[in-house]
């Protein structure tokens, strides 16, 4: 090797840290060798002039972290979708049926979570998964609903995650839901709390840079529900939203709130295009 | 027996003799360090697996004690040596008594 390269390899080099070790990687995401995730993908069109492209958490994490959602067996989220598995045959309510009584098998419901939150034409609302789950619960099952992100609201959304993973979320901006959409994007661009942080301070302006000792990444939610090491748990998207905000030292909304449902739907439309993924897998 | 536990084991079913294959198994549990206080300042009783161990054909492969550190759903990977056809044995044993095992068959070919 002779100086010049090694000039032009340490001018590399040297150019490549200003980047910062937090950027999102270029690995790839195959879920047990057979799922393809779209991980990055062009930014929708509601996004031109924040963003060019869409980037799923899962780059900014580390190799290790990595690897756990890459097989099944190691994802520790799938724990909650086999329990989802035993909700969804689980007999309950007035009426005597499960969800397995009216929709079949749990993978007859694939595609179903990419389109979710969506409006509901005779609640006349948008509702999250979690919702039309208690509206069937209610209206069909004559069963009691769950909480929002509690009971058996997590593992039944991991469940009808798995099941639509590698289909990219699409959900709808127009139409009756734009008024929600708005509501949610506005949620998304205020700033809050002492801090004086919006969402977009730090996942629109400053993703791949750190914040402390953690890498921010865009806060999309297509990975959600997410099992986080940090409390060995999966964590719904509600939840997530509060501890964000919380963070801004700011009073929160409640998880299932009207705020949370238009922030959902916007937050889950910054990803349009981008893969299910959840349960996920992340620090 | 503590609430939700459930062993899990991925095996090869098929190896050839003197193959070095991977094993992982994972047991949900909630490994209840002994340390946490519930809301009115009384310690939470430890309840954790506190030995695992696993065996070909009554051999011993792997034996491991765990502690009170480990967090839930503890998950082990591990590499065994496969001579012959025959059962891989694993077994959990839990603070308050329960055993819970799972058995895996190789073949050679």
């Amino acid at each position: 090797m002779n100086f010049k390269t090694m000039s032009l390899i340490s001018a590399v080099a040297l150019a490549l840290p200003t980047l910062g070790m937090a950027d999102a990687d270029d690995d790839t995401l195959v879920i047990n060798e057979e799922i393809k995730i779209v991980t990055k993908a062009p930014a929708p069109a509601h996004l031109d002039g924040a963003l060019d492209e869409v980037i799923s958490g899962w780059h900014f994490r580390a190799d290790g972290t990595q690897a756990m959602e890459m097989d099944d067996f190691d994802n520790p989220g799938m724990l909650a979708v086999e329990t989802g598995e035993e909700l969804w045959n689980t007999v309950e309510g007035s009426e005597d049926k499960s969800c397995a009584s009216c929709h079949g098998d749990s993978a007859s419901m694939a595609g179903v979570k990419a389109v979710y939150p969506k409006w509901n034409d005779a609640a006349e609302e948008v509702y999250t998964i979690q919702m039309q789950v208690n509206d069937c619960r209610e209206n069909r099952m004559g069963a009691e609903p769950w909480k929002t992100d509690k009971g058996g609201s997590i593992p039944m959304e991991a469940l009808l995650a798995s099941v639509s993973r590698g289909m990219p979320v699409n959900v709808a901006i127009d139409g009756p839901a734009q008024a929600t959409w708005e509501h949610g994007k506005e949620l998304y661009y205020t700033r809050t709390g002492q801090l004086d942080l919006s969402c977009a301070s730090c996942h629109e302006d400053n993703y791949g840079n750190m914040i402390r000792a953690d890498h921010l990444s865009q806060g999309q939610i297509n990975g959600f529900p997410t099992y986080r090491l940090k409390n060995a748990k999966l964590n719904g998207a509600h939840s997530r939203f509060k501890g964000c905000i919380r963070d801004t030292r700011a009073e929160t909304y409640s998880p299932g709130s009207p705020e949370f449902v238009a922030l959902e739907l916007y937050v889950a439309s910054r990803g349009n295009g981008l893969s299910v993924e959840g349960p996920s897998v992340r620090n | 027996m503590a609430d939700g536990v459930k062993p899990r084991v991925k095996a090869p079913k098929k190896a050839a003799a003197g193959d070095v294959v991977t094993l992982k198994t994972l047991i949900s549990h909630k490994m209840e360090s002994g340390q946490r206080k519930d809301k009115d300042g009384n310690l939470i009783p430890r309840s954790i697996i506190n030995r695992f161990t696993c065996a070909f054909n009554g051999k011993s492969i792997v034996d491991v004690t765990l502690e009170a550190a480990i967090s839930t759903n503890p998950y082990f990977e591990f590499e065994a040596t496969i001579p012959e056809a025959g059962d891989l044995e694993f077994t959990w044993y839990d603070d308050d008594g329960s055993v819970y095992e799972d058995k895996k068959s190789v073949a050679i070919g």
